[in-house]
């Protein structure tokens, strides 16, 4: 009955078991890889700073994550670049 | 490859990482199980100095001897091995209480397996929880694994983290019982379900045990669930494991049946179960 209500007047969070699976599978993938949340931090700001000396990055757009198929840990890096005929804008919006 | 092999002996290590998600009640009622079943088994407390196992197969009056004294020659192997009240085929070698772990070696439990093989159909092992020396010596002879785990964040974890060791140390094959499940609250999406759990551990799943006030009761009186006359639901999940082990294809029962109003609604709103977020 509750979840008939819900979906009447609009669900805004996602349920406990869904929050605890996302949780789960992201301490699992840092677990498995023997990342920590600090170390990909690290490794974001290290890749921009590498990156950046030749192309100008979006840097708030970056993502550093690691994920996994078959128990098998990848890093990936999404480094979008920085558009330069709107660069301006997007260094304004980069906080937001 | 090893003696217990070649005499036929299966030697399951019953583990999970995380303390008090219900391994010592498995190996209780598994061992009644497979006794019932007519396997000769023997259900062996690892835990040394926080023994249990005897007390949930209500022997704690019978022991003379434990695992330490055997190891330490105070006595012989058949000396420490206690028989089971009413199960003829369940016998249960006891932990020491009042040593630590570091008075098992390795070796040692090679060595006990070895020839508890040479009598037994099943050696079942109660690991501490853990992944320091007690869980190490406790999956040392393993044949194979049985991980325990409860459908919650912390154990799903640290049931990851012992399976990568047991990889690690090319022990296996490792399979999964989800112990404690709360059918109500899966149904509701308020608890992690069996496939959430399998999928992300990424291993074969060989039980899935429903919370149960039965299980409780039965372990107040020393005696395990599996013996019981009548069909609980958790008495039932615990034969079906033995009978998986056994090799027979059980296959995955529904926790519950959806009552008629769950079928109204889910006739209603059949996409109530989606995972979609609305932001």
């Amino acid at each position: 009955m509750m979840r008939f209500l819900e979906r009447l007047f609009g669900r805004p969070e996602p349920s406990s078991g869904e929050v605890a699976k996302e949780r789960l599978r992201l301490v699992l993938t840092q677990d498995r890889a023997g990342i920590s949340p600090a170390l990909l931090d690290t490794l974001k700001d290290e890749i921009i700073m590498v990156i950046s000396r030749h192309v100008d990055v979006d840097v708030d757009g970056v993502k550093v994550i690691v994920t996994e198929s078959n128990r098998e840990s990848s890093l990936v890096a999404d480094i979008p670049l920085a558009d330069r005929r709107r660069q301006h804008q997007t260094q304004d919006a980069g906080s937001a | 490859m090893s003696v217990q092999q070649q005499m036929g002996a299966r030697v399951v290590t019953v583990t999970s990482g995380k303390g008090g998600v219900g391994k010592t009640t498995l190996t209780a009622n598994l061992g009644a199980a497979l006794a019932m079943r007519g396997k000769r088994v023997v259900v062996v407390d690892a835990d040394v100095g926080l023994r249990n196992l005897d007390v949930m197969l209500g022997l704690e009056n019978r022991i003379v001897y434990d695992l330490v004294d055997v190891i330490e020659e105070r006595c012989r192997l058949r000396q420490a091995t206690v028989r089971h009240k009413h199960l003829s085929k369940l016998f249960l070698l006891p932990a020491a209480q009042t040593r630590d772990k570091t008075a098992v070696q390795v070796e040692d439990m090679l060595h006990i397996c070895e020839e508890l093989a040479e009598q037994y159909d099943v050696i079942l092992i109660d690991s501490p929880a853990g992944i320091e020396w007690g869980f190490r010596y406790a999956l040392a002879p393993a044949t194979e694994v049985l991980i325990v785990t409860n459908p919650e964040v912390p154990a799903a974890r640290d049931a990851d983290r012992v399976i990568g060791l047991i990889e690690a140390e090319g022990k296996g094959p490792a399979r999964l019982v989800i112990n404690r499940i709360k059918p109500t609250l899966v149904e509701r999406g308020q608890m992690l379900s069996i496939a959430d759990v399998v999928e992300l551990l990424a291993i074969e799943l060989i039980g899935v045990v429903p919370e149960d006030q039965d299980i409780l009761i039965a372990a107040n009186r020393g005696q395990p669930l599996a013996m019981s006359r009548d069909s609980s639901k958790a008495a039932h999940a615990f034969h079906n494991i033995a009978r998986r082990m056994l090799g027979e294809d059980v296959p995955f029962q529904p926790l519950r049946d959806p009552g008629m109003l769950e079928r109204f609604l889910r006739f209603v709103s059949p996409g109530a179960n989606t995972t979609s977020r609305r932001s």
